[in-house]
This record gives C-alpha cells, structure tokens and sequence, in this order.
C-alpha cells in the first residue's frame, strides 16, 4: 500500500508518501507561496526522490477543510483528480482533525484553531487520547466558542499557526487550563493525514467537495435580503 | 503517415466547467459542458466563491464524461490543454490544477492555453482558417480585434477601454428589468422592436480600432431615469433596440475597417456575444456585400467550452509548447503569440 497525503488548506503546506506502516517521505514548508503553483511540483519532486511512480500510488489522502476557500480547493482538486485518473480510493480528514494530531496523546482536549477574521475561527474540539470529536468542527465567534470549550472541564492544548494571534484571547477565558503547543508542533503534517485517513470510509470521488463550514458572503447576502419574503 | 493527435481540453475560466477532447486541432469528439448559469441567476451575475464552488464539484464528472463520449482511454491522447487565463483565478485554479494531476497521474504533456486564443480557434472545429485573418472577439469579458499573420500570432489591434460588450448589454438588461443573463433578453426585444430610441455611437480617436461601452451605457442609463423623473412610460423594447443598433454599428463598421486595412482573406467572429441575433445578421451581411469570407462558429461553440481550449492547445502542442507542474492560473494573463 502507497500513499499519499496532501493538505494545503491554510498558508502551510504539507505532502507525504507512507509504505503500509512507514513514512517514506514528507515534506511541510510555511512560506505562504500560492498553493496552486507549488503543490503538484511538491508532490513531483516527493515522488521521485522516493522512486514511486503515479501508477505505484494505491490511495490518495486529502484535508477536506475547513481552511482557506483556495487553499482547499486547490489540494483538493488536485487529490479527487489523481484518485479519479488512477482509479484508486480518496480518503478525506477535516483540516482540523489534522492540526489537533499534533496534539495526540496529549491528556484532555486539543483545540485547533484557524483565523477567520473579525474575532471569528474555524474549529472544533478533539480528545488527546484517541482524536474523536468533542464539539463538532465548526466556524464559530472565538469566545462563544472558548466558554464551550471551558464547560468541559479539561486541560486543553491549542494548536494550529493562528494560535499566536489568539493567545491572549485563550488564556482569558481558560487561564491555566491553556496549553499551547510549540511552535514545531502548530503546521499541519501530511503524515498524520495519511494515518488518520486510514480510519476514513473512501469517498465517493465525483462528489468528494471541501467542507468550508460557512456559507459564501452572497448566499449569506441574498438568505438575508428573502427574510420576510417566505409567507 | 502522421499519428492522429488528440488532446483533452478543460475550461474553467467562468462559469462554465468543461472538458472536451478534440482530434488534429480540427474535429469535435466530445464536448461536454457543466453550466453554472441557474445557480448565479438569483444573484444577477456570476459569483467568483460560487463558480469555483461548483467547479470542484464539477471537474472529475466532466472529464470522465469527456472520455467516455469519445470511447478514448488517457493513454490515447497527446496532451491535455487548459485555460491558464485571463478569469477569475479561483475558477481557473481548479480546472489547471485538475488539469496538471490528470497529466501528471498519466504522464501526459501539458500546454496553457489563452482563453481569448481559443475562442478565436473554435472557428477552426467548423472551418479551416486562412491567414492573414482578423477575429472579432465579443463576450462577456472581452471585446477585442486581433490581426493573425498565421497560426499562433495574435497581434491586438483593437481593444474595449471600459467595459467589454457583454458587460455593457448585462448592465442595460439590469436597468430594464430583464433577467440574468441579459445579452439574449435585449438582442430578442430589439428584434421585435418597432421603434429605436437614438443612442450615440462611440468611434474614439480617428483610425483607432478599440471600442468604449461604458459611454453608451450610461446615456441609456440616464435616458431611463430622465423618463421615469418625467413619469414617461419608455418601451423597453424601444432601447433595447437603440442600444443594440449602436453596439452594433461600431462593431460592424470598426471590424469592416481593419478587414479592409489589414487585407485579410478571412474574418471570423468568437465568443459569447457572437452569438447575438442582431450582430451577426450585420457581420454576415456587411462581409457578403464586400465578398469577404466571413463565419462565426455555431452557438455552442460562441460561448466557453473546452474543444476550443484543445483546438487551440493542439496548435501549440504541435508548436513544441509545454507547461510544467509550476503551472498556475493567471487571472491577467495577456495574450502571447506562440512562436
Ligand atoms: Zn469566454
């Protein structure tokens, strides 16, 4: 079995290939270069140093989102057209799910978290010791979100590159009940992808479509403008 | 004996997601297109965020069914082509990166192509082109002359300094009340008009082969508001049809100009607007009267599709072009002759 992973739904970006239990190779810069033009000579060039040609590839794992809305697409598009022309299985993990593998084995809840502007964020609440869901992924006010997070009572580690811009935030409303991880630990990792891909069902690939957690602004615009409307 | 080439087209510049494979540059072997237009209509325009929405959900289906109507497996083809630019980027991302993993995964050339280069090509599915040749591109995004010397030189003689035709006939079917998309909606009333309200027409500086729309938008613009300040009930059909006549009267008379300037053996009409009823009886008319060769490809092939994007992209493969995985999408692309 060969796979590879790829996530490149915020500014990093993250490729892997892993044999059955090993990882091959995996490769994660942050240098906010446009995904589009970098990501398939990164998994290119991942390719060749490990001598796997396309044809050797048996499944392909992607982050479906949330994240940024190009930056998803772009990894995305990528992963369901590679499963499709190989006619191999796509395996999708929420972005999220991904970041809070940095924090697996950690005791409570890690907490990834991406900015999404105007105090609001994307994201959800996961166990330390087996990575399942506590609060749903989400795109959520930061603190409504916090007091949810308070109300389980847990230690919690934060993770994700947007950590930085929130931490006084966090520490607000959790005190030191906050953890944080280092800053090696806040990128997302293809390989960590891969391993939780392997717990996901394949998709259907026609239909596989980044999970954006939020409505785009003209359908938030045009719901609003028919309110009322409806008898 | 020469191999037949085919290569797979995919277009994903606007609102249209499409895949097409087409055989030496010249024949159609499928054409599928995924339209978007329903899902933008209640927002009265295209949407960038939606479009490259619904491209994503789109492009495998496409494709696939692409294939599949011309009963062609990967390894057939030459090459696959794709729009590289100029678009909205969110919406050419999708269709070059699906482009790049299909041939990456197959280990396929790939070539970029300009969207406004196929539009000119689509003429070449239907009719052998004849150089030197002028093309008049018409679209929503576009309206343009360019003088062709031979295969892959584009020279732009003439461009829109504001808005391009399409865009002007949207905002005038807007102000009248008309449904999204516009242009058909006012090409049809103008037909069925029995009266034209006088617009003027837009020539610019003597000799100059560009065009300017946003002056005659706006005359129409303020002609609706002084008649509604008055209480006038206009026809709507009656501007609808003074608008077209001067659209078209530019067009026509600027296209004849550089026909004739540029000594061409050929002139053909792209994109969208090519489409419009009351352009191309004028074109056709005008070219018959002159005895120029003149054609405009069918409608399906006027608005974007991908078997122009494998029309072109064949001439640049054979050319010896070739993209690489750095690919990426160029929303401002300008067009670039294929040397
Ligand atoms: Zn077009």
């Amino acid at each position: 079995m060969i796979y590879l992973g790829i996530d490149t739904s915020n500014s990093p970006l993250t490729v892997a290939l892993m044999r059955d239990e090993s990882v091959l190779i995996e490769e994660t810069t942050n240098l906010k270069i446009n995904h589009s033009l970098t990501a398939m000579p990164a998994v290119e060039e991942m390719m060749k140093k490990a001598k796997i040609s396309p044809a050797d590839l048996t499944h392909i794992a992607a982050a479906s989102g949330p994240g940024s809305y190009t930056g998803v697409r772009i990894g995305l598009t990528i992963a369901k057209t590679l499963a499709w022309s190989l006619k191999i299985p796509l395996h999708t993990v929420s972005s999220l799910k991904v970041l809070a593998a940095n924090g697996r084995y950690f005791e409570g809840h890690i907490c990834p978290i991406m900015d999404a502007r105007r105090g609001t964020v994307f994201t959800g609440l996961y166990n330390g010791s087996d990575l399942s869901t506590v609060i749903e992924d989400q795109h959520s006010d930061l603190n409504e979100f916090l007091i949810r997070v308070k109300e389980q009572n847990k230690s919690v580690l934060f993770t994700g590159i947007d950590v930085a811009i929130h931490e006084e935030a966090i520490r607000e409303v959790l005190g030191e009940a906050a953890f944080f991880s280092g800053p090696q630990d806040r990128l997302p990792r293809a390989s960590n992808l891969i391993v939780l891909a392997k717990e996901e069902k394949a998709q259907d690939i026609h239909h596989a479509v980044p999970e954006y957690q939020r409505i785009t602004e003209a359908e938030a615009n045009y719901l609003k403008s028919q309110e009322g409307k409806k008898l | 004996m020469n191999k037949d080439i085919y290569v797979l087209g995919i277009e994903t510049s606007c609102d249209e997601t499409a895949a097409s494979v087409v055989k030496n540059g010249t024949e159609i072997i499928s054409n599928v297109v995924a339209s978007q237009i329903e899902s933008h209509k209640r927002f009265g325009g295209v949407v960038p965020e939606i479009a490259s929405r619904h491209h994503v959900e789109q492009i495998t289906i496409v494709i696939e069914e692409a294939l599949a109507q011309a009963n062609l497996e990967p390894k057939q083809l030459s090459a696959v082509a794709v729009t590289e630019g100029p678009g909205l980027v969110g919406a050419l991302l999708v269709g070059v990166n699906a482009a790049k993993a299909f041939a990456f995964a197959h280990q396929l050339p790939i070539v970029g192509v300009h969207h406004i280069a196929g539009h000119i090509y689509a003429n070449r599915l239907e009719q052998e082109m004849e150089f030197p040749l002028l093309a008049l591109v018409i679209s929503g995004g576009h309206t343009e002359l360019v003088y062709m010397k031979e295969h892959g030189d584009f020279e732009v003689i003439g461009e829109t300094r504001d808005d391009a035709a399409g865009e002007a006939y949207d905002k005038v079917a807007r102000t009248l009340n008309l449904p999204y998309p516009g242009g058909p909606h006012i090409d049809r009333l103008a037909h069925e008009s029995d009266g034209a309200v006088e617009f003027p027409r837009v020539w610019l500086e003597e000799g100059s082969y560009d065009f300017s729309f946003s002056g005659l938008k706006s005359s129409v613009l303020n002609y609706m508001h002084n008649a509604a300040q008055r209480g006038e009930t206009v026809p709507p059909e009656h501007v609808a049809a003074g608008f077209q006549n001067s659209v078209v009267e530019v067009v026509t008379a600027k296209t004849l100009r550089a026909a004739t300037q540029y000594k061409v053996k050929q002139v053909i009409a792209a994109g969208g607007v090519a489409a419009n009823k009351g352009l191309r009886t004028s074109l056709t008319d005008t070219f018959k009267e002159k005895g120029l060769p003149f054609y405009i490809p069918s409608l399906k092939l006027c608005t974007d599709n991908a078997a122009m994007i494998a029309a072109a992209g064949t001439v640049m493969f054979e050319k010896g072009h070739r993209g690489t995985m750095t690919m990426n999408g160029r929303p401002g692309m300008a067009m670039a002759s294929w040397n």
